[in-house]
């Protein structure tokens, strides 16, 4: 496996290393090849960084905007909130 | 005497079908489980906070409109997502002035060749988890996804922000699995590189000892 084809088979072995027939071959690009590995770390870290960090917060003034639009919206529908 | 009623809470599913018969206390169980996912969504494809509740509220008011068009088809999850991505989109196309739809149809970049190669790399100065603590990191990150086009932004949102499979993703924006697996390649791929600019420890960069290509 080249370095080019390490990159194109990246997304399966960053998902799931264990679930790709490629990832034998995989696994052995990376043992020989310390950049991809390193490419391979850095792409599991930033994802994670994404989902590591706290949600928006969502703004009380607008929750509570939210919160009358959908109930008239609602009784206008079903005609009642109960 | 009083029966026991075994607390195991409803389904997001089993919402929607309460919903769906007029029940407004199981929508609002529904819209406190998913507004701030439904709002994160909105505002990393949109940018801006105040779109962010405008397409929050289109959202859950098309919920109302449309609650009874749930099939199952799809999680719960996966089909209120897609109802807030369409959203977020169409007010991107509105705001800048587009007629189609930029995730329509797989485009020149919807496939591998070409893809952008690492050329910063190296380890990172701190694990993901210590950099999320800092103010500073979460603002360097969003304006990372920020810079991405839309459609690499929205397939990345989704499957690894979001965690929605690649199957799902597909589903939400109406593309091929193939065509999100090369956008999300690349969406990987260029966060990697800005970012570990941002994070990589200069000391530990690598240079390829053999051609990257």
């Amino acid at each position: 496996m080249t370095c080019e084809e390490l990159l194109k088979a990246l997304n399966e072995y960053v998902d799931d290393e264990t679930a790709l027939a490629v990832c034998q071959e995989f696994a052995e690009h990376l043992a020989g090849c310390n950049p991809c590995q390193v490419v391979v770390d850095n792409i599991r870290q930033s994802i994670a960084l994404y989902k590591a960090g706290e949600p928006f917060p969502m703004p009380p003034e607008f929750e509570a905007r939210l919160r009358n639009s959908l109930q008239e919206r609602w009784q206008q529908k079903f005609g009642k909130v109960g | 005497m009083e029966i026991a009623v075994p607390l195991v809470p409803m389904t997001d599913e089993h919402l929607i079908g309460q919903a769906a018969g007029g029940d407004f206390a199981a929508f609002q169980e529904l819209v406190a489980r998913f507004q701030v996912r439904v709002f994160g969504v909105a505002r990393r494809i949109v940018g801006q906070r105040e779109d962010a509740e405008d397409v929050t509220q289109q959202t859950f008011l098309s919920l109302i409109e449309h609650i009874e068009s749930f099939r199952g088809e799809s999680s719960a999850a996966t089909w209120i997502l897609r109802i807030a991505t369409n959203h977020a989109l169409k007010l991107l196309r509105k705001r800048r002035g587009l007629p189609t739809v930029s995730m329509s149809g797989p485009t020149d970049d919807d496939n591998y060749s070409s893809l952008p190669h690492p050329d910063f790399i190296a380890r990172w100065s701190a694990t993901p988890e210590t950099l999320a603590q800092q103010a500073e990191v979460r603002e360097q990150i969003e304006s990372a996804l920020n810079a991405l086009d839309d459609k690499y932004r929205v397939v990345f949102v989704l499957r690894d922000i979001e965690g929605l499979s690649v199957r799902e993703t597909a589903a939400a924006l109406d593309l091929t699995e193939g065509t999100v697996k090369v956008r999300l390649l690349r969406a990987r791929l260029m966060l990697r590189e800005q970012l570990t600019r941002e994070f990589g420890d200069e000391a530990t960069r690598l240079f390829p000892d053999h051609e990257h290509g």
